[in-house]
C-alpha cells in the first residue's frame, strides 16, 4: 500500500474512526439535522406563473410591465365552447353563451368579460346611436334573428377569429383577470370557479363542450406540471433506486442505509429551501431526483469498497473504516465539482435554473456528510453479512483490462477514430434550433395541452404579439394621419399567412364613422377630422357598459393604442422573423414615433433560450476554470488537469452536435444542461486520471500500464455508476414537462457519450508520444494488485 | 314672506328633523337597520334640498397604474328637480383636450330606468341621443363611472345601516347601499355620512361580485348660502387595476335662475 501519508488521509481516518466510535450520537444528531432542516418544507410554495422564468432585470419582461401599467393586466381565462350541431347562432347555444358570459363575472379577480353576446355592437337609428350587447335572451330569439347576428360578428373584425371561428362553429368567452399577486391561491381560486362553471354549462348542455384556456390555464398547467411530476416521478425514482442499490449491494441493510442517506439529503435540501423562500416551478421540483441521482454515487462507492474489503475477509468495523478513508478525497472532489456546476445555474437568466442549482447544491452537500458521517453509524449498527471470497478469485475485469490492452497497442487508429467522430459530432453543432413554444411544453398527460390545442383547431390562436402603437403626442390617436397609418398597419399585418387575428382600434373609428352616418356602409372608412374622431371616441365611451370600456385598448393621455396579434403557433424562428418584419414594415412606413418594439409572453419565450446561453456562457465559463483548477490541484499535475478538459468538455459539445443531428429543436433548458452535465461527468475524469497518477508516480508504471491499471481499478465502478446516472436522467424523460424531459434527456446522451470519450479518446490522448523505446517496466503487471 | 325668514323656517325644520333623528337614533333599537339607513340617507339627500341649480368648473386628472397623467376640464350644469320619484338634469360641457372642446352632454337622470342623454358634437354640428341601458362604464376614460358623478338620488338604493365610527376630525354613521337599477355596474356601496353636516365624506364601491372595486373620497367640503355643502376635492381609486382620477372643482355658483327650458335637447347647440 501506499507509504506516504497524506494529511487528507489523516483526517479520512480520524473521521472514520470517530463516527464507528459514536456511532448512536451521529445517528441522533443527523435526524434531528433533517428534523431541523426538513422543518423549512413548511414554506416551500408551488408557483404558478409563467414570469417566474423571466429575472426580474429580463429587458422582454420590463418592457412587458410597461405595457401592462400602460394598458391592463393580460392574464386571462379563455372558455372554449362547441356545440354538437356546430352552430354557435343556436337559440340553445346562445343561451349557454349568454348565461356563461354572466356567470364568469363570479370568477375571482375577473375585471373584464368579453363574448358575441356581450360585445358591445353599435348602430344608428335615426338620431340616435345605439350601443347595446350583440343580442340577449338569445333562448327566446328565431333563427332568423340568429342568423342576423351571425352575420354581424362574422362581418366584425373585432369577433371574427378571435371570439367566433370563421365558421361561426366554435366560440370564445375571453375573462381578463386582475390579480393581487399577494399569495399564490389567487389563480387556484379563479381556474377552480372557471371549471365549476364550465362543469355547470356541460351540465346543463350536454351537446355543449367547454375547454379552458388563456394564459391562467397556462399558469395553471406549470403548477400542475410540476405537482405530476412530483406524484409520478419521484416514487418511481425510488424503486429504482431501491432495485439498483439492492443488484449492486445484495444487502438490505446497505439498501436501507441508502436509501436513509438520499431521503435525509432532499428532507435537507428541500427544507433549506424552504426557509430561503423558494418558490418551487417544474424545473425546481427536479432538483429532487437530481440530487437522488447524484447522492447514489456516493453511498454506492462508499459501501461497495467495504462489501468488497469484508469478502477479502476483514471484518466490518474494519472495512467500513477502511473504506471511508480511501473514498474520501474522491467522494469530496466528486462532490465539489458538481457543487460548483449546479451553483453556476445562477448566471442563468432564469430564476427557476438558479432554484434547480442551489437546491440539488445543497442536496449535494448534504449527501456528501451524511454519506460520510451517517451512513458509516448506520452500516455499524445494522447486521451485515457477506460471503467471504475464499480461494481468492483473481477475476481482476478482464474485459477492462483487454480493452485497455486494445486500445493502449492501437492507440494511434484509436485516436484518430474517435477524434473524426468527435469533430462529427461537434460540427454538427451550429445546426440546432432553439424553440420554445408554450403550448408544447406540455405533454398530454396535463389537460392544458389539450385544451389549448382544441382552441387552437376550432377558435383562434393562443401566442398573442402586442404592440403599444404610439402617435408621440397626448391626444394624437385622433390625428387623422396617425389612424390612418394604424389603419394600414392592421391591413399589413392581418395580409401576413402567419396572423390569425388582429385587434386594432382602427376598426372602432371606421365603424362609428359609419354609424354617425346612418350605417351607410361607403361611410366604413376613417375621418379626417381629428375632432370628430376624439368626439366619436368621447361618444363611444360615454355609451359602454361596466368592465367593456376601451381603458384596456388606449392610454389614458390618448397618445397610444394597443394592437393585439394573433399568431399561429410558429416556431421561435419564425416568431423572431415575423417581430423582425412587422418592425421594418413600420420603420418602411410610419413615422418615426410609431416604431414601437413588440412584446408579451410570445415576445419573451421567443428571446428565453438566447438571453440564457448568453448568461450561461460566463456560467459555464466560470465552472470551466473551477473545476480545472479543482482537478490541477488534486492531481498535483497542470498538464494532467489541463488534458482533463477535454474528456470534460467534448462530451457536451458532441451530445448538442448529437441532438442537432436526431432531433434539430432544442428549449431554454438546453443552455443550463452543460453547466449541470459538466459537473457529472467530470467525476469519471476523476477517477480515472487519479488511479491513472496513482499508477504512474506510486508504482513507476510506465503509460500504458498506468492505464491498464486505471482501467482495471475503476473501469467497472465509472461505467456502472455512468449507468445509473443514465438511468436517473433518463426517467426525467418521461417528465410531463418538456424542459425537464429535455434536460434529461441531454444529461443521459452526455454521460453516455463522457463514457465512451473517457473509455477511448482519453487513454489514447495520454498515449500521445509515447514511444516503445522508453518502456521500463519496474513492476510486472502479473506483480500488481489493486 | 321675506328670503331671510324663509330661510330661518327652514333653519328651524332643519333643526326640527336633526331632534327627531337623534331621538329615532337613540330608539335605534326601535328601527330596523334598513329604516336606520334610509334615515341616514334621506337626511343627507334632503339637507341639500332647495339648491335650485348649480353651476360649477371642474378639472379631471386621470392617472394610470404607472403613474402617467392626463386632464379633462370641463363645466357641469345642474337642476334640481325637487320631485324625488325623478333625477336631476345636468349639462356637461367639455373644454379639453381641445379635439373635445364643445362638446356637450345632456342628462335627465332616471330612478330607475336608463338616464335619457344627449352628446352634441360641434364636429357634425348634430346631437346625437345616446342610446344604451348600461352607460356603468368610465367616464371619459376616468375611475368615475357617469352614475358616481352625480348627485346622490335617494330612490335609486335600498338601504342597511351597519355602524358609526370617527372620521376624521368627525363622527360617522356608515350605510350600506344597494342599487335598484339592474344594469348598476354594482352590487353595493358603503358610505360615509357625517353626523355633523349629513355629507358623504368617503363611497367605497363594490363590484358585482361583491370584491371592492373602488374608493372614492371626498374632501375640501364648503358651505354655500350657510345650507349647501359642496365637496371640492374628489380622490376615486380603483384598487383593481391601481388607476385613480382625481377632480378638482371651482367655486359653486348657484341661483343662476335656470329652469327646465335650459336642460332640453336643442340648447346643445348654443352652448358655445
Amino acid at each position: 500500500m501506499n507509504t506516504e501519508i497524506s494529511s487528507t488521509d489523516r483526517i479520512a481516518r480520524w473521521i472514520a474512526d470517530a463516527v464507528v466510535r459514536r456511532r448512536w450520537k451521529i445517528i441522533l444528531l443527523s435526524l434531528a439535522l433533517v428534523a431541523l432542516t426538513g422543518n423549512g418544507g413548511r414554506y416551500l410554495e408551488f408557483s404558478n406563473n409563467y414570469r417566474v422564468f423571466f429575472s426580474p432585470d429580463n429587458p422582454e419582461l420590463l418592457a412587458f410591465e410597461d405595457f401592462q401599467q400602460t394598458y391592463t393586466k393580460n392574464d386571462n381565462i379563455l372558455f372554449v365552447l362547441q356545440s354538437a350541431d356546430g352552430k354557435v347562432f343556436s337559440p340553445r347555444t346562445a343561451a349557454a353563451i349568454e348565461q356563461l358570459t354572466e356567470q364568469a363575472w363570479q370568477i375571482p379577480y375577473a375585471t373584464r368579460v368579453d363574448s358575441v353576446s356581450n360585445f358591445q355592437h353599435s348602430w344608428a337609428n335615426g338620431d340616435e346611436l345605439t350601443v347595446d350587447n350583440l343580442y340577449r335572451d338569445g333562448a327566446a330569439l328565431s333563427q332568423a334573428e340568429l342568423d342576423d347576428r351571425k352575420a354581424i360578428a362574422l362581418n366584425e373584425p373585432l369577433l371574427n377569429g378571435a371570439l367566433i371561428a370563421p365558421d361561426a362553429g366554435t366560440t370564445g368567452i375571453n375573462v381578463t383577470l386582475n390579480f393581487p399577486e399577494q399569495s399564490l391561491t389567487e389563480l387556484p381560486e379563479a381556474i377552480g370557479k372557471a371549471r365549476e362553471l364550465a362543469g355547470g354549462i356541460e351540465q346543463a348542455f350536454p351537446d355543449i363542450t367547454v375547454a379552458i384556456t388563456g394564459i391562467s390555464a397556462l399558469n395553471n398547467a406549470f403548477a400542475a406540471a410540476g405537482q405530476t411530476d412530483a406524484m409520478t416521478l419521484i416514487p418511481s425514482m425510488y424503486l429504482v433506486l431501491i432495485l439498483v442499490t439492492l443488484i449492486t449491494l445484495r444487502s438490505i441493510a446497505a439498501t436501507f442505509s441508502t436509501v436513509t442517506v438520499i431521503a435525509f439529503s432532499t428532507v435537507t435540501a428541500m427544507g433549506l429551501a424552504g426557509y430561503l423562500g423558494i418558490a418551487l416551478d417544474p424545473i425546481g421540483m427536479t432538483s429532487t431526483i437530481v440530487i437522488l441521482t447524484l447522492a447514489i454515487a456516493d453511498s454506492v462507492h462508499i459501501l461497495v469498497t467495504m462489501l468488497d474489503q469484508m469478502r477479502d475477509g476483514k471484518d466490518k468495523l474494519t472495512g467500513l473504516k477502511e473504506s471511508v478513508r480511501i473514498n474520501f478525497m474522491a467522494v469530496t472532489i466528486t462532490s465539489i465539482t458538481t457543487i460548483i456546476g449546479f451553483l453556476s445555474l445562477n448566471f442563468s437568466d432564469s430564476p427557476p435554473f438558479w432554484y434547480l442549482g442551489n437546491i440539488t447544491a445543497m442536496g449535494i452537500a448534504a449527501a456528501w456528510l451524511f454519506s460520510l458521517t451517517l451512513l458509516p453509524a448506520l452500516i455499524a449498527v445494522l447486521p451485515i453479512h457477506v460471503k467471504q471470497r475464499t480461494p481468492r478469485q483473481s477475476e481482476a475485469a478482464p474485459f477492462m483490462v483487454r480493452l485497455a490492452r486494445f486500445i493502449t497497442a492501437h492507440h494511434r487508429p484509436v485516436l484518430v477514430i474517435s477524434t473524426v467522430i468527435a469533430v462529427t459530432f461537434v460540427s454538427l453543432l451550429p445546426r440546432i434550433e432553439f424553440n420554445d413554444q408554450w403550448v408544447q411544453y406540455f405533454d398530454h398527460r396535463i389537460e392544458f395541452r389539450a385544451n389549448a390545442e382544441f382552441a387552437m383547431d376550432n377558435l383562434t390562436g393562443l401566442y398573442l404579439i402586442e404592440y403599444s402603437v404610439p402617435s408621440g403626442e397626448s391626444g394624437g390617436i385622433s390625428n387623422p394621419g396617425y389612424l390612418q397609418k394604424l389603419d394600414q398597419f392592421t391591413a399589413w399585418l392581418r395580409e401576413q399567412p402567419e396572423v390569425i387575428h388582429v385587434y386594432s382600434y382602427a376598426d372602432i373609428i371606421k365603424r362609428l364613422n359609419k354609424n354617425m352616418h346612418a350605417d351607410d356602409e361607403s361611410w366604413y372608412r376613417l375621418t379626417k377630422d381629428r375632432n370628430l374622431a376624439a368626439q366619436y371616441l368621447l361618444l363611444y365611451e360615454l355609451s359602454l357598459p361596466y368592465g367593456l370600456d376601451l381603458n384596456d385598448r388606449i392610454s389614458v393621455d390618448k397618445a397610444a393604442t394597443r394592437v393585439s396579434v394573433t399568431v399561429d403557433e410558429l416556431s421561435t424562428v419564425e416568431v423572431r422573423q415575423f417581430l423582425e418584419k412587422s418592425q421594418g414594415w413600420l420603420q418602411a412606413n410610419t413615422p418615426q414615433a410609431m416604431w414601437t418594439i413588440p412584446t408579451g409572453a410570445t415576445v419573451m419565450f421567443s428571446y428565453i433560450s438566447q438571453r440564457n446561453i448568453e448568461s450561461m456562457l460566463h456560467g459555464n465559463g466560470i465552472a470551466v476554470a473551477g473545476i480545472a483548477l479543482i482537478l490541477i490541484l488534486s492531481l498535483r499535475s497542470l498538464s494532467l488537469g489541463t488534458l482533463s478538459l477535454v474528456p470534460n468538455l467534448v462530451p457536451i459539445l458532441m451530445t448538442f452536435g448529437a441532438w442537432a443531428f436526431l432531433v434539430g429543436k432544442v428549449g431554454m433548458g438546453a443552455a443550463t444542461v452543460s453547466a449541470t452535465s459538466l459537473g457529472i461527468i467530470v467525476d469519471n475524469t476523476v477517477h480515472f486520471l487519479t488511479k491513472y497518477v496513482r499508477a504512474r508516480r506510486e508504482m513507476g508504471a510506465d503509460r500504458p500500464y498506468a492505464i491498464e491499471y486505471a482501467f482495471r481499478t475503476v473501469g467497472w465502478a465509472v461505467a456502472v455508476n455512468a449507468v445509473i446516472l443514465m438511468f436517473g436522467f433518463s426517467m426525467l424523460a418521461t417528465s410531463s414537462f418538456k424542459v425537464n424531459a429535455e434536460m434529461g434527456m441531454l444529461t443521459a446522451m452526455a454521460v453516455l457519450i463522457a463514457l465512451l470519450v473517457d473509455f477511448f479518446l482519453l487513454p489514447a490522448l495520454l498515449m500521445i508520444g509515447y514511444r516503445k523505446e522508453e518502456v521500463h517496466y519496474e513492476h510486472g503487471p502479473a506483480a500488481q494488485t489493486a | 314672506m321675506s328670503m331671510v325668514l324663509q330661510h330661518k323656517l327652514r333653519k328651524a325644520l332643519n333643526t326640527g328633523l336633526l331632534v327627531v333623528m337623534s331621538i329615532a337614533s337613540q330608539a335605534a333599537l326601535s328601527l330596523s337597520l334598513e329604516e336606520q339607513g334610509f334615515e341616514i340617507a334621506a337626511h343627507s339627500d334632503r339637507s341639500d334640498r332647495g339648491f335650485s341649480d348649480s353651476r360649477v368648473e371642474l378639472k379631471m386628472i386621470l392617472r394610470n397604474a404607472a403613474g402617467k397623467e392626463a386632464t379633462r376640464k370641463l363645466t357641469i350644469t345642474t337642476l334640481e328637480i325637487p320631485d324625488e320619484s325623478v333625477g336631476d338634469k345636468s349639462l356637461i360641457i367639455f373644454h379639453t383636450p381641445p379635439d373635445i372642446d364643445g362638446t356637450a352632454l345632456l342628462s335627465h337622470a332616471q330612478i330607475l330606468e336608463p338616464d335619457a342623454q344627449w352628446l352634441y358634437l360641434p364636429s357634425l354640428k348634430r346631437t346625437k341621443r345616446i342610446s344604451s341601458v348600461n352607460k356603468s362604464g368610465p367616464f371619459v376614460g376616468s375611475e368615475f363611472a357617469f352614475e358616481d358623478l352625480t348627485a346622490l338620488e335617494l330612490n335609486k338604493y335600498d338601504y342597511k345601516y351597519l355602524r358609526s365610527e370617527p372620521c376624521g376630525a368627525l363622527q360617522c354613521d356608515i350605510v350600506e347601499r344597494y342599487p335598484l337599477y339592474q344594469h348598476s355596474g354594482y352590487s353595493k356601496q358603503i358610505i360615509w355620512v357625517d353626523q355633523d353636516v349629513y355629507q358623504i365624506r368617503k363611497t367605497e364601491f363594490y363590484d358585482r361580485r361583491g370584491d371592492l372595486l373602488k374608493t372614492l373620497e371626498m374632501n375640501e367640503y364648503r358651505v354655500y348660502t350657510d345650507k349647501f355643502w359642496r365637496p371640492h376635492h374628489f380622490s376615486m381609486v380603483n384598487h383593481q387595476t391601481g388607476k385613480s382620477t382625481e377632480l378638482l372643482y371651482s367655486d359653486y355658483n348657484f341661483g343662476n335662475d335656470l329652469n327646465n327650458r335650459d336642460f332640453i335637447k336643442n340648447v346643445l347647440k348654443r352652448t358655445r
